[in-house]
């Protein structure tokens, strides 16, 4: 039982973990930054604690200040949200030696998904399929490993995630140039300079798949295609993933379960892969050991309630889902409302919203912490909501969708709303299936 | 006292259903906690649209940006958010004092929600003065540098 929840996180993602955790009966404690301290779900949760001053190494990511708090709290289980802290093995482990329960996997697949390397021979070892590549530790063996597996190639961070630290190099002549700055990169981002190199796919779509297991058993809810990305952030989310052969979309599905058997996992994950747009064959890039931000369209098709999920396993319950209980409908498209300049390179654009108009109606969600008179800080991530729609097919979806964004009037910061009005009315995404490629060819 | 979220999206569908199926343009409800404003959409052809306000969130004017006045030779915050000097922590500063900047010369860099902006000098010049300390909160269009 757990019957005080900390949330160690803020904004969407603490408003939607507070929800789910009062209807379940828990009580909420909210660690908040004093930039945040009047913030929606500041106002939402049963108590508040103060982790200090505004900037998140302050407050959102010291391990000693969060863990102290939900102590002083008296708190019996902690959910981390995404990002911040929720994947950090330290902070699990922290939180583990003060006797409360941590909403999340075992310490050890922390340790062996946070290191991209490992996480990669844990797949092999599962039999997945991966991209060619694969250690390099020396300049040497890079170009060793970069002459074994040909150009386009990628550099990646091996502690890496969100996109830092990895690089394309498109020729042989580029190769030191761009494994100084992957690895300045890496370093700056994670204090671990170390890159691993793999092949380029060029026409490659980002395709995941929503996991739940309790340790002994596990199930797939389906896949999700994020492959609109900026700067290898995902915009657009989608479930199931679309245009693609019944059998490509369940070998995917397949290959994510016997990954998630084989290290016992427990828990809510997804394991993302890449996709060969052409033929559909597919390579396991990573698993992501927490909620994702866009798991809501898989909520949307499947009908379960994922946070609830977690909080019901981490308080050391079976699954009681099985696999042929979850029956997805429909299709779901998410796309991310972030105060951000779409026309100046995507620029954050922190600010006070003086307007706050969402779509409403049937088949609609908007998972927001921001209404009129919200403050966006400029020391966190630029996710103002997310609108998720719900359709009987993925073409209702899309007319849903385009209709939604017709309405929607985000003002006092700019917002990437009309680029995903204009991503809507685009034949190809209508069409369904584009590349990672699908932005930066997107008509102006 | 919040012991129940006030409705969720399905409450919301249903509701909007209901006013679309109605005479009525709009629902404007309010209660201690909160203001709901569901209304036919401006310039939308079809839908609502969902507007909220919370009794308590977001005092009035608690980061009124503080008018800056124009200064000609002070190089500005580009963007809210942390001024840094250097790089890196330990890094040389980007420009001391007597430097000579030209228009691209990047004087230093604004952190905001976790991205590295750079700030260029936008004329050239000699950097007089660094006015605002490394690793301080600044508003945009704040002066960092004078120029001379």
């Amino acid at each position: 039982m757990i019957r005080r929840l900390f949330i160690a996180n803020r904004g969407e993602i603490a408003l939607r973990v507070i929800r789910t955790a009062k209807a379940m009966g828990m009580t909420t404690v909210l660690g908040v930054s004093s930039a945040d301290a009047t913030s929606l779900p500041a106002l939402m949760a049963d108590e508040t604690v103060l982790l200090g001053p505004g900037p998140s190494s302050q407050s959102y990511l010291s391990v000693q200040q969060v863990v102290a708090a939900m102590v002083a709290a008296k708190c019996d289980a902690v959910h981390p949200g995404y990002g911040f802290l929720s994947e950090n093995a330290a902070f699990a482990r922290a939180v583990a030696e003060a006797g409360i329960r941590f909403v999340g996997p075992e310490i050890a697949t922390l340790e062996g998904m946070g290191d991209k390397l490992a996480a990669r021979a844990l797949a092999l070892e599962a039999g997945l399929p991966v991209l060619p590549g694969g250690e390099a530790a020396t300049r040497a063996a890079v170009h060793a490993r970069a002459a074994e597996i040909g150009y386009p190639l990628l550099l990646k961070a091996v502690a890496g995630g969100g996109g830092k630290g990895m690089r394309r190099v498109d020729r042989a002549e580029d190769l030191d140039v761009v494994l100084d700055m992957a690895q300045a990169e890496a370093q700056a981002a994670f204090g671990n300079a170390a890159v691993y190199v793999e092949r380029f796919v060029a026409k490659g779509r980002h395709v995941e798949v929503q996991l739940l297991g309790d340790g002994t058993h596990a199930i797939h809810l389906g896949t999700r295609d994020c492959s609109i990305q900026r700067r290898f952030q995902k915009l657009v989310e989608e479930a199931p993933a679309p245009a693609m052969p019944e059998a490509a979309r369940a070998g995917i599905e397949e290959a994510a379960v016997r990954l998630a058997r084989h290290i016992r996992y427990r828990g809510a994950g997804t394991a993302e892969f890449l996709v060969d747009a052409t033929d559909f064959s597919f390579y396991f890039l990573e698993l992501n050991a927490r909620i994702q931000v866009e798991h809501p369209v898989t909520e949307a098709i499947t009908g379960v309630d994922l946070v609830e999920q977690q909080l019901l396993v981490a308080s050391g319950k079976a699954l009681t889902l099985t696999q042929a209980m979850v029956r997805p409908v429909g299709h779901a498209i998410e796309v991310r409302i972030n105060a951000e300049d779409p026309d100046a390179d995507f620029r954050p654009a922190p600010g006070r919203i003086t307007r706050a108009a969402w779509p409403a109606g049937p088949g609609i969600r908007v998972d927001t912490h921001i209404a009129a008179g919200g403050e966006v800080p400029p020391f966190y991530d630029s996710l103002l909501g997310k609108l998720i729609v719900h359709g009987a097919s993925r073409e209702e979806a899309v007319v849903r969708l385009q209709s939604a964004l017709a309405r929607i009037r985000i003002e006092g910061v700019p917002t990437t709303a009309g680029l995903h009005a204009r991503i809507a009315a685009d034949p190809r995404f209508a069409a369904g299936g584009v590349d990672t490629g699908f932005l930066t060819g997107l008509a102006q | 006292m919040n012991d129940d979220l006030p409705l969720n999206a399905e409450d919301i569908a249903e509701i909007t259903a209901i006013i679309e199926a109605s005479p009525y343009r709009e629902l404007d409800l309010s209660t201690r906690r909160f203001r709901l404003r569901l209304a036919r959409a401006d310039g939308a052809e079809t839908g609502l649209t969902q507007e909220w306000q919370w009794a308590g969130s977001a005092p009035e004017a608690a980061a009124a940006e503080a008018a800056h006045t124009a200064d000609p030779d002070a190089v500005a915050a580009p963007l809210p958010g942390t001024f840094y000097h250097a790089p890196q922590p330990g890094a040389p500063p980007f420009v001391a004092v007597g430097d000579v900047v030209g228009p691209e010369t990047v004087v230093g860099i604004v952190e905001t929600m976790k991205l590295m902006n750079p700030v260029h000098a936008g004329r050239a010049g000699t950097v007089a003065e660094l006015i605002v300390p490394n690793a301080t909160m600044v508003a945009k269009g704040q002066p960092l540098i004078r120029l001379a």
